[in-house]
C-alpha cells in the first residue's frame, strides 16, 4: 500500500510537528492520580444515565429531576434539601470537596447497549468519576460491570432484581433501592393478615431477570405461610395485550392473581384483569384478589382507579411524615410542582450519599469511596435509620406496603401520587437476609478497581 | 495499486488515513472548552462504534446496494456474532482472535440457513422474511435459549466461568495476545487532547480491510453478476443464469460482515444482549445505509458515522450546555433560541435525524454521498459545464 511520495519538506514538517508535540510539557501519560477521571480544577463531573426515551422514559426523566435538584443543593444553591436532615454532616453546599459539581445526561433508551455506550462516553469524554441512575434492573447490571471494569462509582438507581446486589454485585457498585426478596417478605405479613393463610396463588410474570426474581422471591414467602402457588406463566416484556393470559386464570381455579409486571406492562395487565371481572369474583369461597408486588407513582397513575384495593410495596413515598422527606418533598414540589416518586428519591439520595462518602474519605478514588460507603449508618434520608451493607453493597432499611386507594384530593394531577396509601412501614429486620442467601448466591463483589 | 484503479485507490487511501487520523481529527475542539465538551467524539468508545458499525454498513451495502434485495433482518447476524464471540470468551479466554474467527463463521452458517429460506422470494416478501427470522432469533434469545443467552440480562463474563486456555497472568479483560484492547495513550497537545486506543485501532484495521475487500468485490466480474442481478433479474434467468447461487453469496458475505462486527461489538466491550437483534436495529442499519448513499461505496461508512454521531453526541446535549453555549447573548435572546434548539437536542435527537432523513430521501435519494458529489460539482470547474443531461442521469442512477 506504499507509495513512496516522501517530499523532504513533508518529511520536514512531519518531524517537526511530531517533535513539538513530544516536548510539549504538558505531555503526560494516561494517570498520575492512581485512579480514573481524577478531578483536576476546581470542578468534578457526575453522570445522570437515565432512559429517556422508551417504556422507562417517565420514571427516568423524574429521575433526572430529582438528580438535578442533589446536585444544586451540594452547589448550595435552592434550600439545602435533605442535606439538613441527614445525619453526616459533612455537606455544607460547598461542592464536594471543595468542587462544585457539574453534571452529565445520557439517554439509556432502556437498553443495555445503549446505556453501556452513553456510560463509556460520560467516562472517556466528560471525565465523569460517578455514574448514577437505570430503570431497568438489565440496565442497572450492564452499566454496573462497565462501571467495574473503567473504574468509577456506580450508584444504581431504580433497580429491583436480586441480581444487582446478588449474583451480579460488583465492588464499585451501590445500590439504595430495595429489591425483590425485601417486597416479598414486607408484603407477605400483610397479605397473610389481610386474605388469610389458604389462598391459591396464580403468578404472571415478566419474563426477564426482574420478573423472575420477583416470582421467586413471592412464592417462597407466601408459601412459607401456607399459600400455594397454582401456576406461573412468563408473559413478554412489552406485550401489550394480556388477555390470552388473563382469561385462563378465571378457569384455574386460583383466587390470589399476582402480577409480576412493571411499567406500562403493569398497567395493561393490570387493567385488563380488571375489566375480566376478576376483582369482584366469588372463587373457594373467597373473594377475588389481584397482588402487584412492585408499585410505583407512575404505575399507579396509568392505571387509575384499578389500583383501588390492590396491595404492592415501595421503597419510599412522599407521603412519609418524618423530616428528612418532608425536605425533600417540598424542595422538588418547589421547583417543579408535583411530588417526587420514589425513583426520583433514591437517585436523589444516592447523589447525596455518593458526595457524603467522598467527602468523608477525603478523596474521589473509587476505593476509598467504596469504603467509606461500605457498612455505613445513616438517617434522615426518608427511610428512617439505613445500614449500606459492606458484603453485598445493598441498602437494608424499612419498606412500605403500599394500598391502592380512591384519589383523596380528586385532583387529576395528582392521581398515581395520592392514589397510594401507605398502609405498613414494615421494620428493616424483618425484610434483612444473610448475604449469601440462595437467591443471592453466586456471585462475588471481586476487588475494588480504581481503574487507571 | 492492490488491483485497484487509481480512483478507487485513492478512496480506500482517503478512508486509510481517516481512520487511523480519527482520535485527532474528531477532537477539534479545546477538551475544556463548551464547543468540545459538546461535540467532541474523539473518544475511544464512540470511535470504535463508528468503525464497527461501519463495517455492518458495509456488508450490508454489498447485499443491498449490489443486488438490492433489502434484508430487513440483519441485526440477527451481529447479535448471533456476539453471542458466538462472548461464549468463547466465557470458554477459552480473553483472547479475541479465536471470538473473532467464530463470530464470522457462526455468523456465516446462519445466513446460510436464512438466505437459503428467504431468497426463495424477492422484493417485499423477501424484506418480510428476514425481518420474520430476526424477531424469532430475538425472541429465542430473549426468552427461550436463556441457557443460552442470559435473557434479557444480557450473556457477561463471570469470573466462575471456566476459560480453559487462559494463560497464568492474562489481562482478565478482552486482549490479542496479552495487549489490552483498553490500554491507550494520551496525548496532551496545549489544550487539546487526544486519545489513542489499541481497541480502535483495531477496529479501524478490520474497517479497512473490510472497505479494500467490498471494493475489490464492487469492481469483481462477481460485483457485476449482482447489480446485472439488480437491474433485471428476470432477463438474468431468461439468458440461462441461475441467478441462486450469487444471490446466495451475497447473503452470506453479508451476514459474515455483520458477525464480524458483531464480533468486535464483543471484543470492545465483553457483554451482549438480545436487544441487539430487535427489529428496531435492523431498521437502523438500513437507515444508514440509505443516509450515507446505498450503492456507493463510501456511503456506508459515512452513513454509519452520522447516526452514531447523533446517537452518542446530540444526545447528550442538554439545557445546561445550551444555556453555557449561548450564554454571550442577552438572556431573553438567549432563552428563545434555546426553545427553539431544545425539541431537537437530548431526547429530541431522534427528530433531529428524522429531519435529516426526509431531507436526504427527498432531496439527495443518492444519498450524503450524493450531496457531496454535488457540493464537489459545485467548484471544480470542469463539472460546472456539465449539462442538465448529467444530472437527469445522476438522478435516475443515484450515486452510483
Amino acid at each position: 500500500m506504499k507509495r513512496s511520495h516522501f517530499s523532504r519538506r513533508g518529511v520536514l514538517k512531519t518531524g517537526a510537528v511530531a517533535g513539538a508535540g513530544l516536548m510539549l510539557p504538558t505531555y503526560l501519560r494516561a494517570q498520575d492520580s492512581g485512579f480514573t477521571n481524577a478531578p483536576t480544577g476546581d470542578t468534578v463531573t457526575f453522570g445522570f444515565n437515565v432512559p429517556q426515551t422508551g417504556p422507562y422514559a417517565e420514571e427516568g426523566l423524574d429521575e433526572l429531576r430529582a438528580q438535578e435538584l442533589a446536585v444544586q443543593h451540594l452547589n448550595g444553591e435552592g434550600d439545602g434539601g435533605m442535606l439538613s436532615t441527614f445525619s453526616s454532616k459533612t455537606l455544607d453546599g460547598t461542592g464536594v470537596l471543595g468542587k462544585k459539581v457539574n453534571f452529565v445526561t445520557g439517554d439509556t433508551q432502556t437498553k443495555s447497549d445503549v446505556g453501556r455506550a452513553s456510560a463509556q462516553s460520560m467516562i472517556q469524554k466528560d471525565g465523569c468519576i460517578m455514574i448514577n441512575g437505570g430503570s431497568s434492573s438489565g440496565v442497572a447490571v450492564a452499566v454496573q460491570g462497565l462501571c467495574q471494569e473503567a473504574g468509577v462509582i456506580f450508584m444504581a438507581g431504580l433497580t429491583h432484581s436480586n441480581d444487582t446486589t446478588g449474583k451480579d454485585r460488583k465492588a464499585n457498585g451501590f445500590r439504595h433501592f430495595f429489591n425483590a426478596y425485601m417486597s416479598a417478605a414486607a408484603m407477605t405479613p400483610v397479605l397473610e393478615k389481610a386474605y388469610g393463610n389458604d389462598r391459591q396463588a396464580y403468578h404472571l410474570t415478566a419474563d426477564y431477570t426482574w420478573g423472575w426474581t420477583q416470582q421467586e422471591s413471592m412464592a417462597a414467602a407466601t408459601e412459607a405461610v401456607g399459600w400455594s402457588t397454582v401456576q406461573n406463566v412468563l408473559t413478554p416484556v412489552g406485550a401489550g395485550d394480556f388477555s390470552s393470559y388473563i382469561a385462563p386464570v378465571l378457569n384455574s381455579g386460583a383466587d390470589i392473581l399476582v402480577l409480576n409486571h412493571y411499567g406500562g406492562d403493569m398497567v395493561n395487565s393490570l387493567t385488563q384483569a380488571v375489566q375480566f371481572g376478576l376483582k369482584g369474583k366469588q372463587v373457594n369461597g373467597k373473594d377475588f384478589q389481584i397482588v402487584v408486588p412492585l408499585y410505583s407513582e407512575l404505575m399507579a397513575k396509568g392505571a387509575g382507579s384499578n389500583i383501588e384495593g390492590v396491595y404492592g410495596s415501595m421503597n419510599w413515598n412522599w407521603q412519609l411524615e418524618d423530616e428528612g422527606t418532608k425536605a425533600f418533598v417540598k424542595s422538588f414540589g418547589e421547583k417543579y410542582g408535583f411530588p417526587p416518586s420514589n425513583a426520583a428519591h433514591t437517585c436523589y439520595v444516592q447523589t447525596l450519599l455518593y458526595a457524603d462518602a467522598v467527602t468523608r474519605a477525603g478523596s474521589f478514588n473509587p476505593c476509598a469511596v467504596a469504603e467509606a460507603l461500605e457498612d455505613f449508618e445513616f438517617d434522615g434520608m426518608g427511610n428512617g435509620p439505613t445500614l449500606y451493607r459492606g458484603a453485598d453493597h445493598q441498602c437494608f432499611k424499612d419498606v412500605l406496603v403500599m394500598e391502592g386507594t380512591a384519589s383523596a384530593s380528586g385532583n387529576a394531577n395528582m392521581v398515581g401520587y395520592d392514589t397510594l396509601k401507605i398502609i405498613e412501614q414494615t421494620p428493616r429486620a424483618q425484610v434483612e437476609y444473610p448475604e449469601d442467601h440462595p437467591m443471592f448466591a453466586g456471585g462475588s463483589l471481586g476487588e475494588c478497581n480504581p481503574g487507571a | 495499486m492492490l488491483g485497484l484503479t487509481q480512483k478507487d485507490f485513492l478512496l480506500l487511501l482517503v478512508v486509510v488515513v481517516l481512520t487511523l487520523l480519527a482520535p485527532i481529527i474528531l477532537n477539534p475542539f479545546p477538551v475544556n472548552s463548551s464547543l468540545g465538551q459538546s461535540f467532541n467524539a474523539g473518544y475511544p468508545a464512540l470511535m470504535q462504534r463508528f468503525a464497527i458499525f461501519g463495517i455492518l454498513v458495509i456488508g450490508f451495502n454489498i447485499l443491498f446496494g449490489l443486488t438490492g434485495y433489502l434484508s430487513f433482518g440483519h441485526a440477527a447476524f451481529l447479535g448471533v456474532g456476539s453471542y458466538a464471540a462472548v461464549w468463547m470468551f466465557k470458554l477459552l479466554s480473553f483472547n479475541i482472535i479465536p471470538a473473532i474467527v467464530l463470530s464470522v463463521i457462526v455468523a456465516g452458517l446462519f445466513s446460510i440457513v436464512i438466505g437459503y429460506v428467504s431468497l426463495r422470494r424477492s422484493g417485499i416478501y423477501f424484506s418480510i422474511l428476514t425481518l420474520a427470522f430476526a424477531q424469532m432469533s430475538y425472541a429465542l434469545a430473549y426468552s427461550v435459549l436463556t441457557p443460552l443467552t442470559n435473557g434479557e440480562t444480557g450473556l457477561q463474563v463471570y469470573p466462575s466461568d471456566p476459560q480453559y486456555l487462559a494463560a497464568e497472568g492474562a489481562p482478565s479483560a478482552p486482549h490479542v495476545f496479552g495487549l489490552p484492547m483498553a490500554e491507550s495513550t494520551t496525548v496532551y497537545f496545549g489544550d487539546w487532547q487526544f486519545t489513542f486506543e489499541i481497541g480502535y485501532y483495531l477496529c479501524a484495521l478490520m474497517l479497512i480491510l473490510a472497505f479494500y475487500l467490498s471494493i475489490r468485490i464492487f469492481r469483481s466480474p462477481f460485483g457485476m453478476m449482482l447489480r446485472a442481478i439488480k437491474s433485471n433479474q428476470t432477463r438474468m434467468n431468461y439468458t440461462g443464469l441461475n441467478t441462486k447461487p450469487y444471490m446466495l453469496w451475497a447473503f452470506i458475505i453479508s451476514g459474515m460482515y455483520a458477525g464480524l462486527a458483531g464480533g468486535l461489538l464483543a471484543a470492545m466491550d465483553p457483554l451482549t444482549g438480545a436487544e441487539r437483534m430487535y427489529w428496531t436495529a435492523s431498521g437502523e442499519i438500513v437507515v444508514m445505509a440509505i443516509l450515507g448513499g446505498v450503492g456507493t461505496l463510501i456511503g456506508p461508512v459515512v452513513g454509519s458515522g452520522v447516526i452514531k454521531y447523533l446517537e452518542n453526541i446530540v444526545s447528550k446535549i442538554n439545557d445546561n450546555v445550551l444555556h453555557g453555549a449561548f450564554n454571550a447573548l442577552p438572556d431573553g435572546l438567549e432563552n428563545v433560541i434555546i426553545k427553539i434548539i431544545h425539541p431537537f437536542v437530548g431526547e429530541g435527537w431522534q427528530l433531529t435525524l428524522g429531519l435529516l432523513f426526509m431531507v436526504v430521501v427527498i432531496f439527495l435519494p443518492g444519498g450524503l454521498v450524493q450531496g457531496g458529489q454535488r457540493l464537489g460539482a459545485l467548484f471544480s470547474r470542469r463539472s460546472r459545464n456539465a449539462t442538465a443531461a448529467d444530472r437527469d442521469a445522476a438522478r435516475q442512477k443515484p450515486a452510483e
